[in-house]
């Protein structure tokens, strides 16, 4: 059980959290470095930025964005989310207890005739377990939303940058990770400069 | 943003529609106007007025909350045979009020409305404050509010369990359902906005309180696209979730058998004037809101236009059910249907009956001329008659057909006491009362959907247009 839930939740293969990897790089890396971040003024230019950190051999990397950007998800290589698996997983519980609570009460734990209806009405079922179905789905979109993101996180390196406000106004923001094997600390910097960004900066753990 | 979707909002601009959002504006500009209402603009003196007017009214629900606790529901005026008064009134018009929100948010967004985009986090509010007022009244109509608990089914020592095949138990199910959703809904939506708060806020108690509720966002693209994923789910599960609503509602009145009540038509005649009286809602709080924080740029005409076809549209399918209620006490020729609509239009309450139509079903009419469609203050006016009217409706539906049912010995009146007004009035406070809170303390306007439609160039952006050959 526990397996499970570590490997629905598992760090692994995911770019963005959990401590660096083994650092590849010889010597060069200051300490707790967790990567490079680039700062762009506009969408277009974080979009072609993209392509060409992963055609340079680039792959654990993340951007930040002020609004929601379809194409980036994809763009930067990460692959669909799970949040509707669990939305449907959450309504199909809801049903099953919503129909089953009424079931289990009006049926078996205490039958009570009331005007002759069955015990087992099942139309009269039909509102409370349409509501339980929602209530269990939304439930789960909103938790599964908040689990897969790893929120709330008070804390992530990235908010040690001071200029990583603006990505919550008008700027967009690229940043490459340490634990990236194709990564070392003065030429990405120097690589990421090349992408038109307007600010380039290292990324303390 | 790309391109092309610039050019279809500017196209709007050339064509005689107004805009959604005014020309010119940046991610930047839209950013700062909207937080700065929160932020860094003084308070209007206007809204402590306002606020202090709201929590009075407030007040005074509090103490008639006291009072009623302390003598239970003999201060109002139901009796037998009108046992449902005001208490039932309320709660169906403020639960009515509530349903434009989740329409706007959700069934727009499904339906891929643009416009929905400014007025969409306002009335999520208006939704939530609504159900918080609505929910009081059944709560205090137990009786015995402090075993309301009873109602959901938990184990217990009794061992016994709610009566699941009675629609007032599917009431406390769906009423809260709906507030739980409506939270998460509205709770969602704000997550990216308050990040924007948290690094905007100058203020180290801001920067903490924003910063504990945006729970760390930082607008990375796996995150955008799981919390896409789920607000867009959620808008689909809420659509359904608002139209079963107020058809569990109508149950509770149509699964009776007293004349007036129990008519197939119920459900989809109850969900129209929901929304109909919820589209009037956020037109009487989004035409002062826009005024007095100068937010015309983001709320525009075509806002005010679109709101105002939609509530011809259900103002229509809310005379027709008037029209299908008269037909039905005629066509069904059942003698205590026939009566019922006659008492209800000549009896002692009558005149009620009158104004109803007066504010519901020939006042929209003016809607059909553009002239009044492009007149904010005809808007206004018009949006809060149909208030009146929607109370006036419920008023009759509840109170014209149970003072005079089957049994002519038991017949009586049904008049409220300074203690149902104190209730209504007191709830209007509460909802106003949470709304001037909102209004203050969280962007009234979806930033981040903002910035999907602002359309401007950014200034800041020359610095860096010398990449252009990267492109």
């Amino acid at each position: 059980m526990k397996s499970l839930l570590e490997r629905f939740v598992s760090r692994g293969g995911k770019p963005e959290f959990g401590t660096p990897g083994p650092r590849v790089a010889g010597g060069e890396l200051p300490a707790r470095l967790f990567g490079v971040i680039a700062e762009f003024a506009n969408a277009e230019d974080l979009l072609h930025a993209v392509p060409k950190a992963r055609k340079e051999g680039y792959q654990v990397m993340e951007a930040y964005t002020p609004y929601p950007i379809e194409e980036l998800n994809d763009a930067i290589g990460h692959g669909p989310s799970r949040v509707p698996v669990l939305v449907l997983l959450g309504g199909i519980v809801g049903a099953l207890f919503g129909f089953g609570l009424q079931y289990w009460t009006s049926v078996i734990d205490y039958p009570l005739n009331i005007g002759g209806r069955p015990y087992n009405s099942w139309v009269s079922f039909i509102p409370i377990t349409f509501e339980c179905t929602i209530l269990f789905a939304g439930l789960a979109a909103v938790l599964g939303m908040l689990v897969l993101n790893r929120l709330p996180m008070p804390y992530h390196p990235v908010f040690s940058v001071p200029r990583f406000q603006l990505a919550s106004r008008d700027r967009f923001f690229l940043m490459i990770l340490a634990r990236d094997p194709h990564f070392r600390a003065g030429d990405t910097f120097r690589f990421m400069e090349t992408l038109g960004a307007s600010h380039v900066s290292d990324v303390e753990d | 943003m790309t391109p092309a979707d610039q050019d279809s909002n500017r196209a709007d601009v050339g064509s005689g529609t107004p805009p959604v959002i005014a020309p010119g504006h940046t991610f930047g500009s839209v950013t700062d106007k909207i937080s700065a209402i929160v932020l860094t603009r003084k308070t209007p003196i206007g809204w402590w007025f306002g606020f202090l007017i709201a929590f009075a009214l407030m007040n005074v629900m509090m103490v008639a909350i006291t009072y009623l606790f302390v003598k239970g529901t003999g201060i109002w005026g139901i009796n037998i045979p009108v046992g449902w008064g005001f208490a039932i009134v309320n709660f169906v018009w403020w639960i009515g009020i509530g349903h434009a929100g989740t329409l706007i948010s959700a069934i727009l967004l499904l339906l891929k409305q643009t416009w929905r985009t400014s007025i969409n986090r306002f009335a999520e509010a208006m939704t939530l404050f609504a159900v918080a007022c609505a929910g009081i009244f059944p709560i205090i109509h137990t009786g015995r509010p402090w075993l309301a608990y009873w109602l959901f089914p938990y184990p217990n020592t009794m061992g016994v369990w709610p009566q699941f095949r009675s629609p007032l138990i599917w009431d406390v199910f769906a009423v809260s359902t709906y507030a739980t959703v409506s939270l998460l809904f509205w709770y969602v939506g704000l997550i990216p906005d308050l990040a924007t708060l948290r690094d905007r806020s100058q203020s180290p108690i801001g920067r903490v309180v924003y910063g504990m509720l945006a729970m760390g966002w930082r607008g990375s693209a796996r995150h955008w696209h799981r919390y896409e994923t789920a607000y867009l789910l959620l808008a689909g599960l809420a659509t359904p979730l608002v139209v079963s609503v107020h058809t569990v509602v109508s149950f509770d009145f149509s699964v009776g058998i007293i004349p007036g009540w129990h008519a197939t038509i119920f459900p989809p005649y109850f969900v129209a004037g929901a929304i109909y009286s919820g589209f009037a809602m956020v037109m009487t709080l989004s035409i002062p809101l826009r005024k007095v924080f100068g937010l015309e740029d983001f709320i525009t005409m075509r806002h005010l236009q679109n709101m105002a076809k939609i509530m011809l549209a259900t103002g229509l399918i809310v005379a027709y059910g008037y029209g299908i209620e008269l037909f039905m006490a005629w066509y069904s020729g059942n003698e205590f249907e026939t009566f019922m609509i006659k008492n209800r239009i000549l009896g002692p309450y009558g005149w009620i009956w009158f104004l109803l139509v007066l504010c519901n079903v020939i006042t929209p009419q003016f809607l059909w001329l553009k002239r009044v469609r492009n007149s904010v203050v005809g808007l206004f006016i018009i949006s809060i008659i149909v208030n009146i009217g929607m109370w006036f409706e419920r008023f009759v539906i509840i109170v014209t057909s149970l003072h005079r049912d089957f049994l002519p010995s038991s017949w009586d009146m049904y008049v409220p006491t300074k203690w149902d007004w104190s209730f209504f009035v007191g709830t209007l406070g509460l909802f106003f009362s949470l709304m001037f809170l909102f209004i203050r303390f969280l962007p009234v306007i979806s930033i981040f959907e903002m910035r999907t439609i602002a359309t401007g160039d950014d200034p800041a952006s020359a610095d860096t247009k010398d990449m252009g050959g990267a492109a």
